[in-house]
Formats: structure tokens, sequence, C-alpha cells
């Protein structure tokens, strides 16, 4: 009965990542931002400056629930967005492929 | 690495969600021949420690961060085609309930992040699988090498389109340099982090590691007598 633990441990890391050590994350911009924000200077929040991220539009669901990975915006709520991010993943991916699967078949 | 929109052009976003819907329609029709009753629940759960491990930007060089991309992770432990749709799953979760990367950028994102990172992490992996079978040492040696090519990759895909639907204004030589040698550095992180989780995956249950399958040669119960 080994089997149901590991699926249990790496579930709980993956919680735990999203849940924990999230707050932790570095939040300056990725690479690909910083490539595309080059020649630009953010000076309160905004950019100024000449860079292809100038070009860049607002998320068409910026106001949704979970959105930039909060619970309704509120400061602080990132490791819940992060445990509901992993349950909705799970759901939707471990629904995904238990319907693709091959059914084993009975002899 | 996620694109919002706007960076390419409406026609070039275009082309690259037919891509992207022809690539995932390709790998969804050949993971089911990956998926069992023992896979699926393992391949969930790599989509869902992949969405975790995204949230986790690591710094790399001063006021810049980078996080992992998952596609060489998710091909060493459930395939290539599972893991591609692994990493599309994680990304449309992203975009559509998290508002990270934007929806006609979309994609432009699975091309890069899932399909064709994931692809060149495999391709690695794939080829060096007799260093991958010779031990957990080689194995997590390899998973190193597959999720640094599987960034760089991934950056080039970027490269690429921006080439195709990028603002002119902006050369692409100038961009390509700085896109590909940051995510030089990311991918260390990431060649880091797969390395860790395929090493922990394969301390505990070896034949839960996609590379490894009929590369190890298993311990045989012989209860017949031999003649």
């Amino acid at each position: 009965m080994r089997k149901p633990w590991f699926f249990l441990g790496f579930l709980l890391a993956a919680l735990v990542i999203a849940g924990a050590v999230s707050y932790l994350a570095d939040s300056n911009p990725d690479g690909l931002d910083h490539a595309t924000m080059q020649g630009c200077q953010v000076v309160d929040d905004q950019l100024t400056g000449s860079c292809i991220a100038k070009n860049a539009e607002d998320h068409r669901l910026a106001e949704g629930p979970l959105a930039d990975y909060t619970v309704g915006g509120s400061d602080g709520s990132t490791g819940l967005a992060g445990v509901l991010g992993v349950g909705i993943t799970l759901v939707v991916a471990g629904g995904l492929f238990w319907v693709l699967r091959k059914r084993s078949v009975t002899t | 690495m996620h694109m919002s929109d706007g960076l390419l052009n409406a026609t070039t976003s275009m082309l690259f969600i037919g891509v992207a819907v022809v690539g995932v329609a390709i790998a969804a029709a050949r993971a089911r021949g990956d998926l069992d009753d023992r896979t699926a629940p393992m391949a969930g759960l790599v989509a869902a420690f992949v969405f975790a491990a995204q949230m986790i930007n690591f710094p790399v060089l001063p006021g810049v961060s980078g996080h992992l991309l998952g596609g060489a992770l998710a091909a060493i432990l459930v395939g290539p085609w599972v893991g591609a749709l692994c990493v599309s799953i994680v990304l449309v979760v992203q975009a559509l309930v998290f508002a990270d990367g934007g929806l006609t950028a979309l994609g432009a994102n699975v091309t890069n992040m899932a399909l064709i990172g994931t692809a060149a992490g495999f391709l690695v992996a794939l080829a060096l699988k007799r260093v991958a079978a010779r031990g957990r040492g080689g194995l997590v040696a390899v998973a190193f090498v597959a999720a640094l090519v599987n960034t760089v990759v991934a950056s080039l895909g970027f490269v690429l389109e921006f080439a195709i639907g990028g603002d002119t204004a902006f050369p692409v030589s100038g961009v390509a340099g700085t896109v590909v040698g940051v995510h030089v550095l990311i991918g260390v992180g990431e060649g880091v982090i797969t390395a860790l989780t395929v090493g922990a995956v394969a301390a505990v249950r070896p034949d839960l590691v996609y590379l490894l399958r009929g590369a190890a040669k298993p311990l045989e119960l012989r209860t017949g007598v031999v003649a």
C-alpha cells in the first residue's frame, strides 16, 4: 500500500510550494519581461521611455476573482490562490487524463 | 515567460493559436497510449506540481527573475505527449483563471513553453537515455541538461514569433540577445529544479519515471524450475 503515499506526498509538495514557498518568490520581472522592458524605466508602476512592453495590453480577465494570484486582489492571499490553483489544475488535468487513458482490459 | 497580449500582431497571434491547437491535438491523440490507470493520476499530479513550481520566481540577475517552465520535467516523468498536455493545461489555467499570459497570446505561449520547449527537452533526454539508465546520478544529470535546453529553446520560440509579428521598431537581434542570454541563466535554475524533482521521484518510485521505461533491468521473479 505504498502507492497512495507517494501520490499524497507529491500533492503535498505541490501544495506547500504553491501555498507557502510562493511568498518567497522574486517579484522582479522575469527574463522575457526584462527583455521587453529594455529602453523603459518603471516610474510609479508606469513604463516610461521606448520599449516593446509598452505595446502590452491589460489582461482581459484582470478583474477575475483569482487574477494575479490573489483572492479578490487582497494582499497576502497568494498562498490561498496558489493552493486553489493546484486544486484546479489537478482536477482539470487529472480529469482529462483519466478520460483519455486506455481502459484496462479485464480478461 | 508568459507573453501579454499586444506584443505580437493579430495575424501572428492567430497563426500561433493555430500551431498550438494542432500541436495539442496531436499530443492528445498520442498521449492515450501513455496513459493508464497508474500513469493518469501521476500525470494529473505532474501538471499540478508544474503549476505550483511556476509560481516560484527565482532571481537570476539583479532585478531579473525567472521561473520553471516544466516541459522537460513533465516529459521525463510522464512522456513527451502527456508532458506537453500538462504544461498546456497549466498555461490555460493561468491565462483564464489567474490573468497570467494574454488570451490571444495563449497560442504563442503554449507553442513556446508546452510544445517546442518540451519537445527539445525530451529529445535531449532521449538522446542521453543510456546515461540516464546508468543510475540516479546519470538520470539527475540528464534531467539538468534536458531542462536547460528546454528553457533556451522555448525562449527561441519567442524570438521567432517576435521576428514574424513583433513591433518592427525594435530590431530582432537586440531582443534575441537579451532574451536568450537571460534564459540560459533561467535554464540553470530550471535544470536544478528538474534534477531535484526527477531525482526525488526516481528515489521512491523509479517505475513512474517515463524516461526509464524499458531501460532498467527490473528484477525478475523466477518461480519456474529451469529445465
